[in-house]
């Protein structure tokens, strides 16, 4: 298999034996990333400094053998993810001269890794399709007419070219889990609290999570143990005891009792979906997990819910940006017509539809009908799922309703997609994507959502539905 | 028509922590701009706030001081609007659960009562130069409490009586500097008036920019007169608020409070409940000792001193166990009172020193307003001689016995010159013993004049009676 689809373990080795430096890989990935991005626009900044990281970094290698696993390894991050000295966009013409003078917390952990690049997403992280970025639109690597899906498009088409063996997103509403299914990559979403959001550039505040989208679930694993840590700086971040990822990885799934949500299989679903899922779950009760059919009542409340807290909480976290410190300035003669006309100019359309609804949910005489109401039905999400994993270990549901979109298709009306992914992040449980196969030659992914920091249940079964699937053969004639 | 004046006060008092509310840069006043700054209280990208655990301990302290409820869970909000000063554009504060509910502070004849006390971040400071808008972020995020007062204040002179009384407690419990002038506590005030048969009621007017507690009570009494006249005439005042306009002694409209803005409240996502357990209140209830209105009433009922003389003296802790100390020894409380107020602070202030500078301890200091008491030293020679006594270097009881001594002339000396001007005016012996005591009146003045202030004027008449009766 070619170097650039390796999996961190295997890298890792050559790295360590020497078969390859860490400025040699770098070296010639940047020289692949100059080739495809042209193509597939992932990347809305590649990292001049990575040759000189890389050179540090191979010191470090070889002075001392027991360095950190991810030392040396190239790795990208969605440009919403602040990284000192290196520009970051959120894929906003806002923040086009945007360059850092502090860092994220999860950069500053990863600082003997090989940042190779930023990548592209819908503008500050709202949209599910990479097309909404000021840097253009993001291809589908598996077909370059269709989306990667979002918003970690950048993220998710760069893991699945070969552009970085793993890359770090962000997941309000699914925007890491939908892109990895649609991109057949592994996308996780952490519990809400266990990765620092210091650094993070907020879109839904209550909602937003940092997680790992990588090729394979033991790399998903790997980076997990690396990024997860308590952080002083980010009060919502948690204090539990770190554990190993890798430990239980490949203890398999027998006796797991495995919830399949009737409300996740809607009549709309895409049979080929269905059909996929289903026989990977027939695969899994083959090898001793037990299967049960639940129900999460309020499941349909998550549109309302998400929709109003989301778009709230954006509103106020985008209000910093007034076009005056932040974008292209233009003079005008008062200060309502400054903030109103630059921060006009500088934000997309998505953006200040976004905006907008927050702002219309926040007014005093709306705030009890629909920023209010929201968070009790948030509250009804949350003990949906409180109360099934009183029984179950773990659920499993689709993560897309349908195929992935063409870029040039309307986009779609009804919310199927979304209720898909929403409630998870309401409630503030981990959930997965993993790749489950392929239709018409595209991915597939399939979801397993798990209780409040019960990553380890989550891996230990995507591992098994990913030696279920079998091999990947990445597209690699791009 | 009869109208009974409605205020109420919304006071900010800066919290003297050493850091700011949500991240760790100082709050040292510093002339120089921009520099207490860090991207949290910047309100930079991908930040966010952390909330500084001594900002709450000192809220609560106000809390515990001004007879308030703690809340044992509160939360945070954010207050959103544009303005240049204000980096997020939004302010973190506390609307729905404040971290305190009611409370009062105590005047002469009646109890204020508070509505609430919560903590908040204060925005950048905005000056302006020519037509430049100068903007100085060193004020972003340092921390506030905001207290709100019931509008049950009925005068101008009780809200000043009120916030004298506020600024004692505050700066008694050490949390606060309280310099309007200099912008650690602000003031504004909510006002209108009603008729006696609450037919006829003025609209709500806010007074913003209040420099002074001056101010505060001349606006008052602007306003006041403004809503009546306006309401004499049928007219009435817009709901809106107003700028005190200093140098005129009016209010100016300023912006329609109708139109209000919509603040757009919601919880703060990035700040979890502050949580404070009963303990931690009892702590620092403890820490707090004797509550500063208990003192003040305790000053009144043992000392018998004057309200406005009590607020100065309890604004700190070591004034006010040092006038006690005197007070042991010496009863003239007022005098021991005026001494310290008048004296001694200004004295310490003007030196940069602090009541552990002082070589002298109360017996001194009480023996020292002895002399003064009896004319034997002046105010001038009494604050040279306090002065003398604030550097560790100069005795005190060296001083004392010189004042003593170069004042005191011999019982002997006395005795001399009462005899001798008794001898010279014989006449006057006859007078007294005649029954008119007044004489004694005419021989203190020669004897006075005689000694100047070398004599003890006690002494002086004790022996001129003395002798009188002798003769």
């Amino acid at each position: 298999m070619e170097v650039y689809y390796k999996s961190i373990k295997d890298i890792k080795k050559l790295l360590y034996n020497k078969e390859i430096s860490s400025k040699e890989l770098t070296i010639n990935l940047l020289k692949k990333i100059n080739e495809r991005n042209e193509k597939l626009n992932a990347f809305i900044t590649i990292n001049e400094r990575a040759i000189i990281e890389a050179e540090r970094v191979n010191e470090k290698i070889k002075k001392d053998k027991e360095v950190h696993i991810l030392t040396g390894i190239p790795y990208s991050l969605k440009d919403n993810i602040i990284t000192k000295g290196i520009l970051t966009t959120c894929g906003s013409a806002m923040l086009k001269d945007f360059i850092p003078t502090y860092d994220s917390t999860v950069n500053m952990i990863l600082k003997d890794g090989i940042l190779i690049g930023k990548t592209n997403l819908d503008e500050f992280g709202m949209g599910d399709s990479t097309k909404t970025s000021f840097y253009g639109v993001t291809k589908n690597p598996w077909n370059l007419k269709k989306v990667p899906g979002g918003s970690s498009g950048g993220s998710a088409t760069a893991v699945a070219a070969g552009l970085s063996f793993y890359s770090l997103g962000s997941d309000t509403g699914g925007s890491i889990r939908q892109p990895a299914a649609f991109c057949g990559v592994v996308g996780l979403k952490p519990t809400y609290g266990l990765i620092s959001r210091n650094g993070l550039i907020s879109y839904g505040s209550s909602l937003d999570t940092i997680g790992p989208i990588t090729r394979y679930v033991e790399d998903c694993a790997i980076v997990l143990n690396s990024i997860v840590d308590h952080d002083k700086l980010d009060s919502t971040s948690h204090k539990k005891n770190k554990i190993d990822y890798l430990k239980n990885l490949n203890k398999g799934i027998k006796n797991f009792t495995i919830g399949i949500p009737k409300e996740y299989f809607k009549d709309t679903l895409n049979p080929s979906i269905r059909n996929k899922i289903m026989d990977i779950i027939k695969q899994l009760e083959k090898r001793g997990a037990i299967i049960k059919e639940v129900s999460l009542p309020h499941t349909s409340y998550g549109i309302f819910s998400y929709y109003n807290i989301a778009k709230a909480e954006a509103s106020l976290n985008l209000a910093r940006f007034d076009g005056i410190r932040y974008g292209t300035f233009k003079n005008y003669d008062s200060i309502d017509e400054m903030y109103i006309k630059n921060r006009s100019d500088n934000f997309g359309t998505q953006v200040k539809k976004s905006i907008s609804m927050g702002t219309y949910f926040l007014l005093k005489e709306n705030y009890k009908d629909y920023y209010k109401k929201a968070t009790l039905m948030r509250t009804l999400i949350k003990s949906d799922f409180e109360k099934v994993f009183k029984d179950v270990d773990i659920l499993i549901t689709p993560v897309t309703s349908s195929e992935a979109p063409y870029i040039d298709e309307k986009p779609d009306v009804n919310y199927d997609n979304d209720l898909l992914t929403i409630n998870i992040n309401l409630a503030g449980v981990p959930a997965i994507s993993v790749p489950c196969g392929k239709i018409n030659n595209m991915p597939v992914g399939l979801q397993i959502i798990g209780d409040y920091f019960k990553e380890e249940k989550i891996l230990r079964c995507a591992k098994i539905v990913e030696s279920i699937r079998g091999k990947y053969e990445w597209n690699t004639d791009l | 028509m009869e109208y009974r004046l409605i205020v109420g006060l919304e006071i900010h008092a800066e919290l003297k922590t050493n850091t700011k509310i949500f991240c760790s840069c100082s709050t040292e006043f510093t002339r120089n701009e921009n520099i207490n700054c860090c991207p949290i209280c910047l309100g930079m990208p991908g930040t966010l706030p952390t909330l500084n655990k001594k900002v709450v301990e000192y809220a609560i302290k106000a809390g515990i001081g001004l007879n308030s409820k703690i809340q044992e869970n509160s939360t945070m909000d954010r207050k959103n609007y544009f303005y240049p000063d204000l980096t997020k554009a939004y302010q973190i504060t506390q609307l729905y659960k404040p971290l305190c509910i009611g409370g009062y502070i105590e005047l002469e004849n009646k109890k204020i009562n508070l509505k609430r006390i919560h903590i908040e971040e204060d925005a950048g400071k905005t000056t302006y130069v020519k037509d430049v808008r100068k903007l100085n972020y060193n004020r972003s995020g340092i921390p506030l409490i905001e207290i709100v007062t019931e509008p049950e204040i009925t005068n101008a002179q009780e809200a000043v009586l009120f916030l004298e009384k506020l600024k004692a407690i505050l700066k008694s419990l050490d949390i606060c500097d309280c310099k309007m002038e200099e912008g650690s506590i602000r003031c504004d005030v909510n006002i209108n008036i009603e008729s006696r048969n609450k037919k006829s009621v003025s609209n709500i007017v806010e007074i913003k920019n209040l420099n002074s507690f001056k101010a505060v009570q001349r606006s008052i009494l602007y306003e006041e007169k403004r809503h009546k006249e306006l309401l004499a005439k049928n007219h009435n005042t817009l709901k809106e608020t107003r700028q005190w306009d200093e140098s005129n002694n009016v209010t100016r409209s300023m912006r329609k409070k109708e139109d209000s803005q919509d603040y757009r409240y919601f919880p703060e996502p990035d700040i979890l409940n502050i949580e404070v357990k009963k303990e931690l209140i009892e702590e620092i209830r403890k820490s707090i000792g004797e509550l500063p209105t208990d003192k003040i009433r305790r000053f009144k009922k043992d000392y018998g001193l004057s309200d406005d003389k009590i607020d100065k003296l309890i604004k700190d802790r070591e004034y006010s166990s040092f006038f006690e100390r005197i007070g042991a020894v010496n009863n003239n409380y007022n005098k021991i009172a005026n001494f310290i107020i008048e004296i001694m602070i200004p004295v310490l202030k003007e030196n940069k020193k602090g009541i552990e500078d002082i070589s002298a301890n109360e017996k001194h200091i009480s023996t020292l307003l002895e002399l003064n008491y009896n004319n034997i030293i002046n105010s001038n020679e009494l604050k040279n001689a306090f002065i003398y006594m604030c550097s560790s270097e100069n005795n005190p009881d060296e001083i004392i016995k010189k004042l003593s001594k170069s004042k005191f002339i011999d019982e002997e000396e006395l005795l001399k010159e009462v005899k001798r001007i008794l001898e010279e005016n014989k006449k006057i012996v006859e007078d007294y013993k005649a029954g008119k005591e007044k004489v004694v009146g005419y021989l203190m003045g020669c004897v006075m004049k005689e000694f100047k202030s070398k004599v003890n004027p006690k002494s002086a008449k004790n022996t001129i009676i003395n002798e009188l009766r002798k003769n």
